[in-house]
């Protein structure tokens, strides 16, 4: 057999039956469901009386409309409380594992998914959901999909696709201190734009990729439909295998044995050809901070904003002037020189336990140097991606660090990446965020997002401005940027 | 799903890259546990002057009467014009859900983002990708000339401007088939049970841990 990519080896072992055209029925292995793009779902399968294929493949847990204080009154918009009722009742009659909002383990679907073991290396994954992508990370096959593909998977447990071209982002050497795996997410859609994946499914690389931790990577593969592409995703290696040993709902015995046998063949074959490959030197990675209304739009935290007069042609130059209007922004400003009004560190993207210790430590720096969160900053919240990340972080301390430091410190959910709760933006202001999106209105109306690494977040609050972390990395230099 | 007829339609420009589905309906209204009713809502924050939430009478709302979508000539608009990477952002398919509410069966743009791409064919939205060059001339022909409709034909894959000029569109065979006929993907499916329980069968053996 030729040489495969690591993509060609996932989408061959799930093909059921493929058309002649090319078109392909995928099997799908494991099913995440929310609140949101579920109950039209349930209600088409009810409304046409078929079967749910096989429910022990899914997951179900509501995360978006979840509120972040004063849980156990629960939800008080009525409108949130219907569609999480909705996810509650259709879970229990068709008898669905489902975390609700009172279990310790309710979370972002994202970040519960690998949490329990549920994510499996080699598996396919989907969920009505864009950051479904995350997944990918454990070398599996992973895509958001809508609601009718949602029902499609509840009465099939297949999915008509067609391959994608596989692209290959390779990113060799050695990340400098501060410098994330969100950074390197930044740094690629900089590159090829929020549609320079699109029609891909992308592997993920390099030495520096095979350096980052299992939450790095999903880091790294959530971001990756921000580039456009179907799928994102990482070789497994023994990184991924150690972290699935002993999850709730990882194989065991006899079947972790020829689990991980199979995990250990989930690379692209030497040899193996890319439709496309990107190269970027780890070494030249910095502290990236979007500008924009879209993630593509960004640059260092040592740059400037752009001008729309540099843009490279008239339909962006249009882009550029009308998102910095939106963002109340000039072109030529240092990005160091703005300010922000709140921080939101958590998400999919970076709400899991090492991005606390990232943000906690610059918590606690600012405690030691008699700071907190600076007097400019109304707002700076901490929201854990699932209650087992806030069950290990209150464990370790962080959240006494980060409530020292003037952050408050919440429940688990989606919360403001996409304010669907309470939690949002007003109008007008300005928010460094670990979230995955800075489109128009994405944190509430009129709020202007700048996506950036949990410490950049965490070290914006305190200083009130954007400020380069790798200026913080190194405690000698810290006066720096007093 | 409505099988997709012939049309005529009047065609409106949104003149920008990058719509994301959060523009094209914003999160308050994905609360929703319906399918319907959202049209309303399509571009809610670029179309009124208030701060839309859900249940409110939109008839009464503030419009911003600078959005393009609230111009006279381009009331009872069926036809979409827009720019590159159209859609971009969630898998929310309250996005075609809201632009087929309120009026649209065609897009037409050099590109879209994957899963509104797919999500228009599953609710009976034609989203058609032209060449850059060939938009750019539709958006002019469209600002130039009030009531500037085009003849959509899915069967023929083509277009037809006011001044005649036939456009080919490409489309993939399976989905145009499916569009054509309103064909319903799940029972569709269905028809090939035995070939997937024939799957899981040979992935229990392989696969066990699969199977927990």
């Amino acid at each position: 057999m030729s040489a495969r990519t690591l993509y060609d080896k996932l989408w061959d072992d799930h093909v059921v039956h493929q058309e002649a055209d090319g078109t392909a029925l995928i099997y799908i292995d494991r099913h995440l469901v929310h609140e949101v793009t579920s109950p039209q779902a349930f209600e088409g399968l009810k409304l046409s009386g078929r079967a749910l294929w096989r429910g022990s493949t899914i997951l179900a847990t509501p995360d978006h409309n979840v509120p972040t204080t004063a849980r156990a009154a629960g939800i008080v918009d009525p409108v949130s409380r219907t569609q999480v009722e909705t996810l509650d009742a259709n879970c229990a009659e068709l008898g669905l594992n489902e975390f609700r909002m009172s279990d310790p383990r309710q979370g972002i679907v994202h970040v519960i998914g690998p949490e329990q073991g549920f994510t499996l290396p080699g598996s396919t994954l989907v969920c009505g959901d864009s950051h479904t992508s995350t997944h990918g990370a454990f070398a599996a096959l992973a895509f958001g999909i809508g609601t009718s593909e949602v029902e499609h998977v509840l009465a099939t447990q297949c999915l008509w696709q067609k391959k994608s071209k596989a692209m290959l982002v390779r990113v060799e050497g050695d990340l400098p201190a501060g410098v994330t795996a969100k950074d390197i997410a930044l740094a690629v859609i900089g590159r090829i734009g929020t549609a320079g994946g699109t029609g891909y499914a992308v592997e993920f690389g390099g030495s520096a990729i095979r350096a980052l931790s299992m939450e790095g990577r999903m880091t790294l593969c959530n971001m990756a439909i921000e580039a456009g592409a179907r799928a994102g995703m990482v070789a497994a290696d023994e990184k991924t295998i150690r972290y699935m040993e002993g999850r709730p709902q990882s194989p065991k015995g006899a079947d972790w044995d020829q689990a991980a046998a199979y995990w250990r063949t989930l690379h692209s074959d030497a040899g193996a050809q890319f439709d496309a490959v990107l190269e970027l030197a780890a070494a030249e990675i910095t502290p990236q901070v979007t500008w924009g209304t879209s993630p593509e739009m960004v640059v260092a935290v040592t740059d400037r904003v752009p001008n729309p007069a540099d843009a490279p042609n008239a339909v962006k130059k249009a882009d550029w002037e009308r998102a910095l209007a939106y963002m109340g922004l000039t072109g030529g400003t240092p990005i160091h020189e703005i300010t922000i009004d709140k921080a939101f560190i958590g998400s999919c993207t970076n709400s899991r336990i090492e991005d606390l210790r990232e943000a906690a430590a610059v918590a606690r720096w600012a405690t030691a140097k008699g700071r907190r969160v600076a007097a400019n900053v109304k707002l700076a919240m901490v929201v854990p991606g699932s209650g087992l990340v806030k069950a290990q972080a209150e464990a370790e301390g962080l959240d006494k660090d980060f409530v020292a430091a003037g952050f408050e410190w919440r429940e688990p959910g989606c919360s403001m990446c996409l304010a669907m709760n309470a939690d949002r933006l007003e109008p007008g202001e300005r928010c460094a965020s670990t979230s995955n999106r800075n489109f128009e209105g994405r944190q509430g109306q009129g709020g202007r997002t700048h996506l950036v690494s949990p410490a950049m977040a965490a070290a914006a609050a305190v200083f009130g401005h954007f400020v380069d972390i790798r200026a913080l990395a190194n405690a000698l230099t810290i006066e720096v940027l007093q | 799903m409505k099988p997709f007829t012939p049309l005529k339609g009047l065609v409106a420009p949104l003149d920008r890259a990058n719509v994301d589905t959060d523009a094209i309906i914003p999160k308050q209204f994905l609360k929703s546990i319906k399918r319907s009713g959202f049209g309303p809502n399509a571009f809610d924050e670029w179309r009124y002057l208030d701060r839309g939430e859900p249940g409110m009478d939109c008839t009464n709302r503030p419009v911003n009467p600078d959005f393009v979508l609230n111009h006279a000539r381009y009331q009872g608009a069926s036809v979409l014009l827009a720019r590159e990477n159209f859609g971009c952002g969630s898998s929310r398919e309250h996005a075609p859900w809201a632009l087929e509410d309120y009026g649209f069966r065609v897009i037409i743009a050099p590109s879209y983002a994957d899963i509104f791409f797919n999500n228009c064919f599953k609710n009976g939205v034609l989203p058609i990708v032209l060449a850059a060059e060939t938009v750019d001339r539709l958006f002019q022909e469209t600002e130039a000339s009030a009531g500037y409709a085009l003849t959509v034909d899915l069967a023929a894959q083509t277009l037809t401007t006011p001044g005649g000029e036939v456009i080919a569109f490409e489309v993939d065979g399976e989905r145009k088939h499916r569009l054509l006929n309103g064909l319903d993907d799940i029972g569709l499916t269905l028809q090939l049970t035995d070939q997937i329980k024939a799957y899981e069968a040979r992935r229990r053996q392989e696969a066990a841990w699969l199977f927990l």
